[in-house]
């Protein structure tokens, strides 16, 4: 009847992951309580749960992505007491504890915390950008999330009813094979990552859309922000690699439910084909991941430099030019596995190059600083640091880029402590500086500047002292994913380490209280003008936050910093911009088509992981029915009547009038 | 951009820029209308599909020769099932265009008769295929006897599994074509079925070729 | 330039030793570094390393002096930084921009590709001596070292001569693990159904460390090996006296159950087309563990085809 599913299942053994669990729980049901005793329960149903606006769904996105880096930041800390305690001991975490708290940290952090963040903030701003009213697909949109927000769950469910890989955020077979991995917990990471891969696939088919096909009248390709142009850019990669993730999860779920030799051991299985096919799309993702980060450091440095991007189409040369090449790299990930001297050299080469294109953006962004008037904001803070501290990263990237250097550095920690390096200095600063720059726009005030900066400033001093001692235990021969260690030497770096976690504790706790203290404050804090950093893209023109349909009369572009641009005519014209013409509008309806997709897909992955045959067939029929319901309504649209876009329009214009930049005279 | 710039006369803060092109969709037209956005979607979650085929098609590639033990290609594929299969997708592809040409026309009887034609074609396609595959089964060589056959299954079962989806996709079709007449959004997802329709068979079409032909050739 | 080359490359080596040695001084005392190595090949690849170290900070250094310092004096209250709002394209500035990265990668290659070549762990080392052949299996938790000709095996410890070239040939009886004795220098994959070559040097006696650098399951972290190299009389007296049970296959089949820090034993008379046997499969996989979470007799549920 339940398939696999036992008591069993809960581990009672365990009570680390029964209490956390426990807790996890608690707090969903307290919160769940909380929301229906407040009757907040039908506003969170209309405006947010259905909702196919697309700066409610990058919110969602973007909250998700918050609660993920909690618990993947959680995990991190067991992980490195753990390596602190464990020197000729068995510290306080057995390995099959172990190994599944740092597979979960590495998939947790990529898929469920980094790639939310990305793509929030990119649903967020660039409809904005462009722009335009909303994205090509709503609805679909509000599927990606929610499916994104299935894999999720299904993630953290393993804490609790059974248990989740321990192989590694990428389960190499053969060790992920079912001989070797017979519990769930694979299965647990198949079904959450395939899941939430075809919510990213949805994303970015709907994203490489909006902004091929939706821009602005007036907004020609080179009149685009850059990051849109990283947005597209990432999309592009999303489209072509999460494709091969799926694929091939599907080779290694094939190999686990029905028996199938695609990476196994016997009958000609092969095991080498799924390192080439998972890094076919692994490493495009750090690039998905980084490019967008590369788009907001770049507006945040020209705004808060007062100047535009500098070589704006060298950037965006640059871009293309990572996103083509990041295809023809994947090997750098297994030089050790004795390709021969000429493999090794071509993909070697390869990926270096791509720190011409890096390079090249390093270069615009210094020079973007010069001639300008800084303004040292907490966005503009992160961004400096990510300045000093990727170009390092890079290097040590381009290090492990060189085959002999890798023989010696493979797997061990200085490769760790290369690529939290350049994702947290890349991706997680970039997030953070994108969440506090767009934050007014979003919610209608500015965050607090001064726990802001003291976030910042724990956190870069916090990563260096945690990720530097990692390089040198690398160097002294330290492989990744030791549970405990004997080599005196590691130890006095381990511990140090271990103290940088709490410096990044100290770090997070300031992000938590400044997003308190910002939410207390926020009538003081209030951004009336909608551009609050005088800014020079299409978002600073409308409303904070905007309205539902972002703006009134779509807006006419005429030059790559459209919104600049305009403010800069008004001023010379002194301000007789008079009242557009208003028109009614359609928008799209609310739908519940994602919530429930997201329902269905719990369902079926969670009966795929305990082999629940029947429920998946219920969970498969209610997916079919969803779709034929979603097909079959015959209203997608609603109207805005003219006079009700004149009233929210004239509000905003008025408000306006008060804006110091300029805005004011349109 | 400055040149654009210098030239307009600064009295309308919004008006149009002068570019090249003005077409809504491309350049600085402006966004493009709900059918080429619909198809243009589409098109690029076709592109994605063929991704996916593309990492079997290389899977099977390399697994072509790992029988161990078991039969090699040339043993188990049947030119002539495979020919008749080959005809009925291909002759499904037809009676699907002659479908378009009767939703362009509007004429309700010609649309479900089209693709009532085109339905049964798709289905003789995956019955022929579930012998074949029921027949290697029988006679003990199922994928899961050897590398070589688990790449085989696997790339010519996703196209089965797409044919099906296709098939289910297809019966919607007709009942919402029969509901709700020729709607515009109708129209927009027909669009979408004929492509993926024949996106199935540019994808068999390969198959046929780099599997069956090459297969027995080897 | 041929002879300031090499003065240069010296120069800054010693200075990143150095610099490295200060960093690592708590340490270094006794630590198995791959920035000491004891062999030929782990200084080929850590000069490597260091060269291309220093081809990057000649211009990652620079680059983070002038950010910090563009950031600070255009800071909106200097009073005395020209505002240029209009600075926002150079084509000289463009050139450069896109000149320094592709140059530095230009001679990166150049290191590369050579530096591929060269240190291609299937290449056999320049040496007159004829190498010590010793195959390699890897088991669900213990490395297991063939001595062919010698016709003995170790498990968990790894004797080599001192000065004489060794000669891997590495598999897995499981899953994947990585050889690695980073004061040797170069790692190699161990894969199942697949030979591995590697080609090492060992200059200095001494015990050193040896690990998997590819995570192999729960008992990972007890693939723990000990590399001792010995002078070659030593070396020849420790083979002549080897004792222990045959390997044979009865003997592999113990060592295909999971086991975990086992301490190190040898074996004398090894059948010497065991290490083939393994690595053609002909040999079954390693078991694997018999327990997992939400997982209940399976080793019966699942179906994993006929034997071939």
């Amino acid at each position: 009847m339940l398939g696999k599913l036992t008591w069993d299942a809960i581990p009672f053994d365990q009570p680390i992951p029964l209490i956390s669990g426990a807790v996890v729980i608690l707090a969903a049901l307290g919160v769940l309580v909380w929301v229906i005793a407040k009757g907040w329960l039908p506003y969170l149903w209309k405006e947010w749960i259905t909702s196919v606006d697309h700066k409610h769904i990058g919110i969602m996105y973007v909250l998700l992505g918050l609660l993920m880096l909690v618990r993947g930041f959680i995990d991190a800390i067991m992980m490195r007491a753990q390596q602190a305690l464990a020197f000729h001991a068995q510290g306080y975490l057995p390995p099959e504890h172990y190994d599944q708290v740092f597979s979960a940290h590495g998939t947790i952090m990529v898929l469920f915390a980094a790639m939310p963040l990305v793509i929030g903030i990119m649903n967020f701003v660039v409809p904005l950008q462009l722009g335009v009213r909303d994205v090509a697909f709503p609805t679909l949109n509000s599927v990606s999330f929610w499916l994104t927000a299935t894999g999720a769950l299904l993630v953290n469910m393993s804490l609790i009813v059974g248990e989740f890989a321990r192989t590694g955020w990428l389960p190499y077979p053969p060790l992920s094979e079912l001989r070797y991995s017979p519990g769930v917990g694979v299965d647990y990471y198949l079904w959450a990552v395939q899941i939430s891969g075809v919510g990213t696939l949805l994303t970015g088919i709907n994203f490489v859309t909006t902004i091929l096909k939706m821009r602005a009248p007036g907004m020609t390709y080179f009149r685009m922000p850059m990051f849109c142009w990283t947005a597209l850019a990432s999309c592009l990669l999303i489209l072509a690699a999460f494709p091969v993730l799926t694929a091939t999860l599907a080779m290694l779920t094939l190999d686990r439910y029905l028996g199938f030799h695609f990476f196994t051991n016997e009958a000609g299985g092969n095991a080498m084909m799924f390192m080439n096919l998972i890094w076919a799309w692994g490493h495009p993702e750090v690039y998905i991941l980084v490019l967008p980060a590369f788009g907001i450091y770049s507006e945040v440095i020209s705004t808060f430099s007062g100047k535009p991007l500098f070589g704006y189409r060298s950037m965006v040369a640059a871009t293309l030019f990572i996103c083509i090449v990041s295809f023809c790299v994947w090997l750098h990930h297994f030089f050790t596995m004795g390709a021969g001297g000429d493999v090794n050299a071509v993909f070697g080469i390869a990926t270096s190059i791509i720190a011409v294109g890096t390079g090249v953006k390093m270069y615009n962004w210094l020079f973007t600083m010069y001639g300008g008037r800084i303004r040292f904001t907490t966005p503009m803070l992160w961004s400096l640091g990510f300045m000093t501290t990727f170009i390092t990263g890079g290097m040590t990237g381009v290090l492990l880029a060189v085959p002999p250097a890798d023989f010696l550095l493979h797997n061990s920690m200085f490769l760790v402590a290369h690529f939290h390096h350049v994702i947290v200095g890349g991706v997680v600063f970039a997030v953070l500086a994108g969440i506090t720059y767009w934050w007014p726009k979003a919610f209608g005030y500015r965050l607090e500047e001064f726990w802001g900066k003291a976030a910042f400033w724990f956190a870069l001093a916090g990563f260096y002292v945690t990720f530097v001692p990692l390089y040198v235990v690398g160097i002294l021969g330290m492989t990744r994913r030791l549970q405990h260690y004997d080599v005196a030497e590691w130890r006095p770096w381990l511990m140090i380490s271990a103290a940088g976690i709490l410096v990044l504790i100290a770090g997070a706790i300031c992000q938590m209280v400044q997003l308190s203290v910002s939410f207390l404050r926020r009538n003081e804090l209030r951004d009336t003008t909608g551009d609050p950093w005088d800014g020079r893209s299409l978002e600073w023109a409308t409303a904070s936050p905007p309205p539902v349909f972002n703006f009134a009369v779509l807006p006419q572009v005429q030059d790559a910093e459209a919104f600049w641009d305009v403010k800069r005519r008004a001023r010379e014209m002194h301000g007789s911009g008079s009242e557009p013409h208003y028109e009614a509008l359609e928008m799209p309806r609310n739908s519940p088509t994602g919530f429930v997709c997201a329902f269905f897909a719990t369902i079926i992955g969670f009966a795929l992981v305990w082999h629940i045959w029947w429920l998946m067939i219920v969970g498969l029929v209610g997916a079919y029915a969803t779709f034929v319901v979603f097909a079959w309504r015959d209203v997608p649209e609603y109207v805005i009547p003219a006079e009700e876009v004149a009233r929210l329009d004239r509000a905003n214009r008025i408000a306006r009038q008060e804006a110091p930049y300029g805005a004011s005279a349109i | 951009m400055s040149a654009a710039g210098t030239t307009i006369t600064i009295s309308d803060p919004y008006r149009l820029a002068r570019g090249p092109n003005l077409a809504r969709g491309h350049g600085g037209g402006g966004p493009a209308t709900k059918r080429v956005i619909v198809g243009y979607g589409f098109w690029l979650f076709l592109l994605s599909d063929i991704v996916i085929f593309a990492c079997l098609f290389a899977t099977y590639t390399v697994l072509a020769n790992a029988t161990a033990g078991g039969p090699r290609a040339r043993d188990i594929f049947d030119l002539n099932h495979v020919a008749i299969e080959t005809a009925c997708l291909l002759a499904s592809s037809f009676f699907c265009g002659l479908a378009t040409i009767a939703v362009a026309r509007r004429n309700q009887i010609l649309i479900q008769a089209a693709l009532i034609a085109t339905g049964l074609l798709g289905l003789a396609f995956i019955l022929l295929e579930a012998s074949e595959f029921a027949a290697l089964y029988a006679r003990g060589d199922g994928p899961t006897r050897s590398a070589f056959l688990t790449g085989f299954f696997t790339l010519v079962g996703c196209h089965g599994v797409h044919v099906t989806a296709g098939l289910l996709w297809l019966g919607t079709m007709m009942a919402q074509f029969f509901a709700k007449g020729f709607r515009p959004d109708i129209g927009r997802r027909f669009l979408c079925f004929s492509m993926f329709w024949h996106f199935l068979d540019i994808v068999w079409v390969a198959i046929f070729s780099l599997v069956y032909l090459v297969g027995t050739r080897l | 330039m041929k002879s300031v080359g090499p003065m240069v490359r010296q120069a800054a080596l010693q200075a990143l030793l150095c610099l490295a040695a200060v960093m690592l001084a708590p340490s270094l005392a006794c630590a198995d570094s791959i920035l000491e190595p004891v062999g030929p090949v782990g200084r080929g690849d850590a000069i490597i390393l260091l060269d291309a170290v220093v081809i990057m900070l000649a211009i990652v250094v620079p680059t983070i002096m002038v950010t910090l310092a563009f950031a600070w004096w255009f800071r909106a209250s200097n009073t005395r930084a020209v505002y240029r709002p209009n600075f926002t394209y150079s084509g000289r500035i463009e050139l450069i921009v896109w000149s320094i990265p592709t140059l530095t990668i230009f001679l990166l290659g150049g290191v590369i590709w050579i530096g591929s070549h060269r240190l291609d762990p299937f290449e056999p080392l320049p040496s007159t001596a004829k190498p010590l052949e010793i195959d390699a299996v890897t088991f669900d938790w213990k490395w297991l070292f063939i001595y062919p000709e010698q016709r003995i095996a170790s498990v968990n410890r790894l004797v080599v001569p001192v000065g004489r070239p060794l000669h891997f040939r590495i598999t897995s009886a499981s899953v994947f693990n990585v050889f690695f004795v980073p004061s040797f220098g170069c790692m190699i994959y161990a894969m199942n159904g697949m030979v591995s070559q590697l080609n090492l040097q060992a200059d200095k006696p001494g015990k050193y460390l040896g690990l998997s650098a590819h995570f192999s399951g729960d008992g990972f972290s007890d693939m723990r090996f000990d590399p001792i190299a010995v002078p070659a009389a030593q070396f020849a007296d420790w083979a002549a006296g080897v004792k222990g049970a045959p390997l044979d296959r009865a003997a592999v089949g113990v060592l295909l159950k999971q086991s975990r820090a086992v301490a190190p034993y040898t074996y004398r008379g090894v059948d010497p087309a065991l290490f083939d046997a393994i690595a053609s499969q002909k040999l079954p996989p390693g078991e694997g563990p018999q327990s997992g979470r939400g997982a209940p007799g399976t080793q019966n549920a699942m179906s994993r085809g006929r034997a071939p």
